[in-house]
């Protein structure tokens, strides 16, 4: 697609950084109304129990409560994606350890925790499941009893505590094993990790005279979060607005939740604004994790290096309520396969119910703990082999026109340059002087994702004096997505991106998004952003050609917001198109254009497919990692020296941003891999609801050296070519280290995280 | 539990602020509910993440470590407060050139660290500047660019 000024690929400075710099910018927990509430919300102490009744009458009685509400006021219905098994509030049984049971709404936080203190419960403590193993056991006390009768928009096979069952095949993995010349197979275990945005998810309800509500949030999506807040409410979409408020990170943790729905109902109760933002320990009991996975995986090989037959085994921990998690179990299955030609390939995996906090999406969405297992796995193979690992991984990389496990064709992969980067840049670098007492490893990881799923649009308009008016439904969670889609538009048209304004998301006002999520941003609304500019530049030439009197196809785009007769100096410029289609002829200039993924499904003949929660997926990407770490021999601390991450992003619309994004992936990715885990206790209690007790990664734990390298191999179905990079550099983190962990001390560390008591047991057995 | 509230002085960006507070009322609370100086971010109210730093006498606070009574009569400089509250620091300008905010919701602790950095080394390097920053966490960018951030400024002709 021609370009005039490059606003693409260039990095300008994020459109809202200045405003974050100097603390202007306006989070949830910064929105005030007047006369607004505060609420606070009463919390389930049983990890399961049967909710016999409430007293609220203290809490009532409280000078400056202006409303309360338990799971016995609200409406008859149940909220979920693909399972509906939740509701705002818990109604007859609570099911995990902090799991809303009431909430008040109060004249300042003060009063309001005091309410919700004073709020009594009456349980019947029932027996509780707190891990998959429990969970599957014979007579294992089930979670949702009435699970048969929920409402499903995908069958799963679900039952007992099993809330979804996948499977996916191709070839026949049995007749390959035997011919296998080497094969391995091994147990993995990965935890719980928590996205640890660093601002709190809340919110502020505001009512108005008719009872309609509007919510300013910190969100992943005005749309999904006003359907969420409408069902739960029972109520007309109509009625419920949402507006994003600045996003304090999100990573698949801020999509729609429970606590938008109460702070709106208490917000209708008390006919006043009602801000509900969670406490640090409130967000880590109540909102969602990562799942943690059990994984069963072997793999083998020809005797010259050529990867012929994994199979997969996978129970993955979904907590309380499904959220995402078929949908999850579903990317894990289809990821586990790794990012090379494998004909025969069996995954299967089921998701379970457990007394815990419901696992949900979480950046890698499923990935990364496919990852974990597969490319460790593959490290275990070269060592069977007794081949370089990088080699094995070259030697069986996926190439373009490949096909991706399930049948998708893969026309771009940038697989090989990815990983032959990162290894030519390690061995390239000098050499870190060795410290005493450790030794050094070196590991790789390769990957893929993709970017795509469901709907999306944009829209634009031609303002007065010529500038541009650029609306879609992506809410921007820190990543940069708004300027991106800004450079896109300025770059169609030609002006400096000064001349194209940005709408702060409004489910009133803008154009429907499904979510961020799924590395989809800068692919699927970039794409829509695109394509509604061309639109209106279409346009904008019909206006310019009846004003000079020419056809359309004389005409060109100039620099700087003109439209010129092509040889010719003579121009009008985008002020005088707008003008003239505003005020003498032709009307408003303005185009929309919306889309949802269009990618071809799994292919049935290829691939034998039981019950995904997907049809099709989106488009592939891939990358690789390399890192350097040192291991005390004596402690087992990991120390992650140097790291180079190479991804294909298509085309970098903003390469500074890119690169980022691929550091803090990586970074997120170390402490899913050394440091991150949630723990419960045997009573269900979560024990790590601060960041003193949850370890994320500070800045003397990470390298001082993570290099990006952003490839550049254009998308064909993208007008700009670009691919999403959200997600991927997360997920080789893990695996990069475990293999430079074995590397240095030929230990092989199976359970995340990799703590230095876990690299010592490992090296023990290894002795 | 209705407590007496206690009468306290507090000097904030140069404004002598006379306010009523509660005693186990934090520093952060009152810049954020009572002044509205919502620059100041809660992220952990355990002292850990570091996005609620402010200076106080000069020197770098957590604001929700610090009871607001103790600050009585002493100085506080809150994002808000830099640059005399109008343009901006060569710091906010170094990190926005860098590329080193994404959220943004550390960036006006890290300003603050960085602030206090920079006033007793004008010249850090890279090892002094991780130290700085050791007390701040950002989930977004993996630190890198904020350093680099620091690491530019320090080399600047000044």
């Amino acid at each position: 697609m021609d370009t005039l000024n490059g606003a693409v690929g260039t990095s300008p400075p994020r459109l809202d950084a200045m405003d974050k710099a100097s603390g202007r910018a306006r989070y949830a927990d910064d929105i005030r109304l007047p006369g607004m509430l505060h609420a606070a919300v009463h919390t389930s102490p049983h990890a399961h129990a049967r909710i016999l009744g409430y007293r609220t009458e203290a809490a009532r009685s409280i000078p400056g409560v202006h409303a309360v509400v338990t799971g016995a006021d609200i409406a008859d219905v149940r909220y979920g994606g693909i399972v509906k098994d939740e509701s705002m509030l818990a109604r007859g049984k609570v099911r995990y350890v902090g799991e809303p049971v009431a909430a008040v709404a109060a004249a300042d936080v003060r009063t309001a925790l005091r309410a919700a203190a004073a709020i009594e419960v009456d349980y019947e403590p029932l027996p509780a499941v707190l891990s998959p193993d429990a969970a599957l056991a014979q007579d294992a006390p089930l979670l949702h009893e009435a699970f048969a009768q929920y409402v499903k928009s995908v069958d799963g096979a679900g039952h007992g505590n099993v809330v979804f069952e996948s499977a996916i095949s191709e070839g026949d993995v049995e007749r390959a094993f035997a011919e296998c010349g080497a094969v391995v197979e091994a147990r993995w275990q990965t935890q719980a990790q928590q996205h640890v945005y660093l601002e709190t998810n809340g919110c502020v309800a505001d009512v108005d005279a008719t009872g309609r509500i509007t919510l300013y949030a910190t969100c992943q999506s005005v749309h999904h979060l006003q359907q969420r807040v409408a069902e739960e409410l029972a109520e007309s979409m109509a009625r419920i607005r949402v507006v994003a408020t600045r996003v304090g990170g999100g990573f698949g943790g801020k999509h729609a939740s429970n606590l938008h729905s109460i702070a709106a109902w208490l917000a209708r109760a008390a006919r006043r604004p009602v801000k509900l933002v969670l406490s640090r320990m409130q967000d880590f009991e109540i909102q969602r994790s990562r799942h943690p996975a059990q994984i069963w995986m072997k793999t083998g090989a020809r005797t010259d290096g050529t990867i012929i037959a994994r199979d997969v085994r996978m129970v993955l921990d979904g907590g309380a309520y499904a959220d995402e998690s078929p949908a999850v179990l579903a990317f894990a299955l289809l990821m586990s396969r790794g990012p090379y030609r494998i004909p025969n390939v069996r995954a299967q995996g089921k998701v379970v119910y457990t007394n815990k906090l419901r696992a949900g999406s979480f950046r890698g969405f499923g990935n990364p703990q496919a990852s974990f297992a597969g490319e460790s796995q593959i490290d275990d193979l070269a060592v069977a082999l007794r081949m370089d690992p990088c080699e094995l991984r070259l030697r069986n990389a996926m190439q373009p026109n490949d096909t991706a496990f399930g049948g998708h064709a893969v026309p771009s992969c940038a697989l090989r340059e990815a990983l032959t980067t990162v290894r030519d840049a390690q061995r390239a670098a000098p050499p870190l002087a060795a410290r005493a007492g450790t030794r050094r490893g070196v590991g790789f990881a390769a990957m893929s994702h993709i970017s795509g799923l469901m709907g999306t649009s944009a829209t634009v308009q031609l303002r007065t004096d010529g500038s541009i008016a650029l609306a879609t439904g992506c809410v921007d969670l820190g990543q940069g997505a708004d300027t991106a889609m800004v450079q896109i538009c300025a770059d169609l048209l030609g002006v400096p991106i000064e001349r194209v304004s940005y709408a702060q998301q409004d489910s009133d006002i803008s154009p429907y998004n499904w979510k961020t999520a799924g590395s989809r941003s800068t692919y699927m609304t970039g794409r829509a952003v695109a394509t509604a500019t061309t639109e209106m530049r279409g346009r904008m030439l019909d206006q310019a050609a009846k004003m000079m009197e020419c056809a359309p196809s004389d005409l060109e785009l100039r620099p700087g917001g003109a439209i010129g007769l092509v040889g010719v100096p003579k121009v009008v410029s985008f002020k005088e198109v707008a003008l003239h289609s505003l005020f003498r002829s032709g009307g408003p200039i303005a185009a929309t254009h919306g889309f949802v993924f269009d990618g071809p499904p799994f292919d049935p003949k290829r691939a034998s497919i039981h019950r995904l929660a997907f049809s099709n997926l989106g488009i592939y990407t891939f990358g690789a990692h390399c890192v350097e770490v040192d291991v005390d021999m004596t402690t087992g601390k990991v120390d992650v020296r140097r790291a180079w991450c190479a991804h294909d992003v298509g085309r970098a619309i903003n390469r500074v941003s890119c690169e980022g994004q691929i550091q803090g992936g990586f970074v997120q990715g170390m402490g899913y891999a050394l440091t991150e885990a949630m723990h419960w206790n045997e009573d269900g209690w979560l024990t790590t609801t601060t960041l003193a007790d949850y370890k994320v990664p500070g800045m003397l734990d990470v390298p001082a050296e993570i290099h990006p390298f952003v490839l550049e191999h254009p998308e064909p179905s993208h007008p700009m070519g670009a691919k999403g990079i959200g997600e991927p550099s997360l997920v080789g983190a893990a695996p990069a280290i475990a293999n430079a962990i074995r590397d240095a001390t030929g230990a092989r560390v199976t359970t995340l995280p990799m703590m230095p008591e876990r690299v010592l047991e490992a090296m023990e057995v290894t002795r | 539990m209705s407590s007496r509230k206690i009468h306290c002085t507090l000097e904030v960006n140069h404004v002598e602020q006379d306010l009523l507070v509660h005693a186990d009322e934090t520093l952060l609370d009152v810049l954020r509910e009572q002044l509205a100086l919502c620059g100041t971010k809660r992220g952990c109210n355990h002292g850990v993440c570091g996005a609620c730093n402010v200076l106080v006498d000069g020197m770098l606070v957590r604001a929700c470590l610090m009871l607001a009574v103790e600050v009585d009569q002493r100085p506080v400089v809150t994002v808000e407060g830099l640059a005399d509250g109008r343009g901006y620091t060569d710091i906010q300008q170094a990190l926005v050139a860098a590329g080193a905010i994404q959220c943004g919701f550390c960036t006006p602790g890290f300003v603050m660290a960085l602030t206090a950095l920079f006033a007793r080394e004008p010249r850090p390097d890279r090892d002094t500047i991780r130290n700085a920053l050791s007390g701040n966490l950002c989930r977004c960018s993996g630190y890198v660019k904020i350093v680099e951030a620091a690491e530019r400024l320090a080399e600047l002709p000044r």
